[in-house]
């Protein structure tokens, strides 16, 4: 076992300041949605389009760092085979008490599920929000782009519908991150200082 | 130190011009004094003779006042064809004109109209006073066809208190612009009384407070009706017949062939709101109309405003077998000339999509009498461009129609001869008179059909502090819940969307708790 850097800096910055940008847009964003009343509706609309300016300026940051570091690779997506090795783990073998299937190094800081479900929550829903969310900012002015003809039904659609599945990717993310590791805790212990102990 | 001294000169020229700046307004700077001129010297008898007067100078002034619908109570809208005007139109208050004529002419700009006989290409009938009056003393008599009283007399007949004649001599000798009372003398009384008709116009608006007016506080901005009523030739800007729900010309300066300033983005433009405000309002103007958010209620004055008329009650007598009177808080709630009120203040508006098309239900059209007969109907949609989202006072009533020829009715209310409703209560003869008089033969067989009566809100804007909020539109039960054919954040929701993703969500929790469990279980039971 050894202590190895897994998590530089930035993206440790990126992680944790987009956890919680991702946290207040979704408080804010269900309120603007008519779920609840916590903040006031146009006090919740501000602080979410604030936070959506910032998010997206994150965004285009982690985009540069991981096309600059190469870190990209980490989200290629794993062969078949070890994506349903994880499957098969998570669904049986660890009631079963068997062994993580997956050993991370720094070259492949997560598993094969956590590959595709990144890859998916960036290249996916990531998009899917802020694409509809700068729609729906600039609903007034789409005729500028020849986008008079879409209803801002849609774009809400789109727009919830993402965002359901970012809240769905968060209760999954938090249960498998807190827990997952050995002991609990230690994956977040080491997205906070940036050092996990790994097998040799 | 120079530069704070000059700083200061300013600062006091700038409090110096704002102070005087109201009262120059006031004071028309004219450069004619009217006690001055020998034509007003004598002593005049009545109305005319002091029109005959004026015209001897502004020898125009009748003639541009013949051509305007204050003079002539008939209105040609262009865009739909109709003639419309007080002398046309019906409504759901006092309903028409015609065979009342010298009670509702006391609110016409002349002098006389008592029947179908008068002339109005009569110059000295033109009443110049009304609204060149700035004594404050100058009062057409209720029922005087136009004219003041020029002899001491009751109103209300008997029991009323006494007015005097006016001193047509000091009046015509002290004339000016228009303020706000002259114009207010009959639009603040529209439909019968005070604040009756319109909501947003009524006694308090003669010297309003901030909250009730922002533009016209008295102590404040203190605006005249012309201020944005931009007249020219007697000629006025802004008509309820032909309204303008969106202005697209942006804010109006000198050289611009159209100076009508009765619109709000004629000073404002369209896009308001400054930098301090949340950047999203300006993105609605293009939907949704000034008046939408900035009268967020109307009968704010503290005036009431008559909200439902129902005629067909009219003509109770009370226990004791005299005509009844019932009033609720100074308000009369039921009176046997007129039937059952109810009255509301702080009103909030009911809003619909509007591109300035009204059609009126006009005389002799056969109405539907299944269901509530719209005096006026308004259209507009999402889609046009020109529409805005429009706030509206709907005036609700019961009121007679010919129910076999299914047209609304003329009632003959007022008049000294017996087939008036207010001296026989009888409606069979006040219909048959009411009809005659607009040339149509009654069925014998009337009702009392429900109608209802479209007025756009556009008076008694509120100080910004007090405009709507986003909540109270963007809410599932907020003011426009009722406002179809577009998509609003807060309001509404894709139900299947929110359905499913909740399940999602849910069953996820749901799912990792199981899992969290069923790990917790199998490892106890491995290590026991």
């Amino acid at each position: 076992m050894a202590m190895v850097k897994l998590y530089a800096g930035f993206e440790r910055f990126w992680h944790w300041s987009q956890a919680a940008l991702v946290i207040l847009m979704l408080i804010t964003g269900f309120e603007i949605h008519g779920t609840f009343t916590l903040l006031g509706w146009e006090q919740a609309a501000e602080i979410h389009r604030f936070a959506a300016w910032t998010l997206i300026g994150l965004w285009a940051f982690a985009w540069f760092w991981h096309l600059t570091t190469g870190e990209w690779k980490q989200y290629i997506p794993s062969p078949m085979e070890r994506i349903l090795a994880m499957v098969k783990y998570y669904a049986f073998e660890i009631f079963q008490g068997k062994g993580h299937p997956f050993h991370k190094d720094r070259s492949h800081k997560h598993n094969p599920l956590q590959r595709s479900a990144y890859l998916g929550l960036h290249l996916f829903i990531g998009p899917a929000i802020w694409i509809s969310g700068l729609l729906y900012l600039f609903y007034g002015d789409l005729g500028g782009i020849g986008l008079e003809w879409l209803p801002l039904g849609a774009i809400a659609l789109i727009h919830t519908g993402a965002a359901f599945l970012m809240l769905t990717f968060l209760v999954a993310h938090l249960y498998l991150a807190i827990t997952m590791s050995d002991p609990p805790g230690a994956d977040v212990k080491a997205m906070i200082t940036g050092y996990e102990e790994v097998e040799d | 130190m120079k530069s704070l001294q000059s700083c200061l000169r300013w600062l006091l020229s700038a409090v110096l011009f704002l102070c005087v700046g109201p009262i120059w307004a006031e004071d028309t700077q004219s450069t004619a004094d009217h006690s001055k001129f020998e034509q007003l010297q004598e002593e005049f008898e009545t109305g005319p003779e002091v029109t005959k007067a004026c015209l001897s100078c502004h020898t125009e002034a009748a003639k541009q006042l013949h051509k305007t619908t204050h003079w002539t109570w008939a209105f040609e809208n262009q865009l739909t064809g109709q003639t419309l005007g007080k002398k046309n139109v019906l409504n759901n208050f006092c309903v028409a004109t015609a065979t009342n004529w010298p009670r509702c002419t006391s609110c016409h700009i002349g002098y006389g109209w008592k029947d179908d006989s008068f002339d109005l290409s009569s110059e000295q009938n033109v009443d110049c006073l009304v609204c060149h009056d700035t004594t404050g003393t100058y009062k057409k008599f209720p029922t005087g066809a136009g004219h003041p009283n020029y002899e001491p007399k009751k109103w209300p007949p008997k029991k009323g208190k006494l007015r005097q004649p006016p001193d047509l001599q000091l009046i015509a000798q002290k004339v000016g612009k228009p303020g706000r009372s002259n114009c207010g003398a009959c639009h603040f009384y529209g439909g019968g009384g005070d604040g009756v008709k319109h909501g947003h116009l009524d006694s308090s608006m003669h010297k309003p407070n901030r909250a009730t007016d922002v533009h016209m506080d008295s102590e404040g901005l203190n605006f005249s009706c012309q201020t944005c009523h931009t007249t020219g030739g007697h000629e006025i800007a802004g008509s309820r017949y032909a309204p303008k729900p969106a202005d697209e010309r942006g804010v109006v300066i000198p050289g611009q062939p159209d100076q009508n300033r009765a619109t709000c983005e004629s000073c404002h433009g369209s896009e308001a709101h400054g930098e301090e405000a949340n950047p999203k309002l300006n993105s609605h103007t293009d939907k949704v109309a000034c008046v939408t958010c900035h009268v967020p209620e109307f009968a704010r004055g503290g005036r009431k405003t008559k909200m439902w008329w129902d005629w067909s009650t009219a003509g109770r007598k009370d226990a004791n077998g005299k005509p009844l009177v019932k009033k609720e808080d100074g308000y009369a709630v039921y009176h046997f000339k007129k039937g059952d009120f109810t009255w509301e203040e702080n009103v909030v508006p009911e809003y619909f999509w509007f591109d300035g098309d009204v059609r009126y239900t006009l005389f002799g059209e056969q109405v539907d009498d299944s269901g509530v007969v719209p005096i006026n109907r308004i259209q507009g949609s999402y889609e046009d461009p020109d529409s805005r989202i429009w706030p509206f006072k709907v005036m609700r009533g019961k009121q007679p129609y010919d129910s076999k020829n299914k047209i609304l009715a003329v009632p003959h209310l007022f008049g000294k001869d017996p087939d008036a409703f207010w001296k026989s209560f009888d409606w069979g003869r006040a219909l048959k008179a009411g009809l005659m008089a607009r040339g149509k033969e009654f069925s014998g067989e009337y009702g009392f059909v429900e109608t209802e009566y479209f007025w756009p809100v556009t008076h008694m804007v509120a100080p910004k502090e007090n405009a709507l909020g986003c909540v109270d539109c963007h809410d599932r039960n907020g003011r426009l819940a009722g406002v179809g054919g577009f998509y609003m954040p807060g309001r509404d929701r894709n139900e299947t969307l929110d359905l499913i993703g909740w399940l999602m969500v849910l069953g996820t929790f749901g799912g990792v708790t199981v899992h969290g469990l069923g790990r917790m279980v199998s490892k106890k039971g491995r290590s026991s």
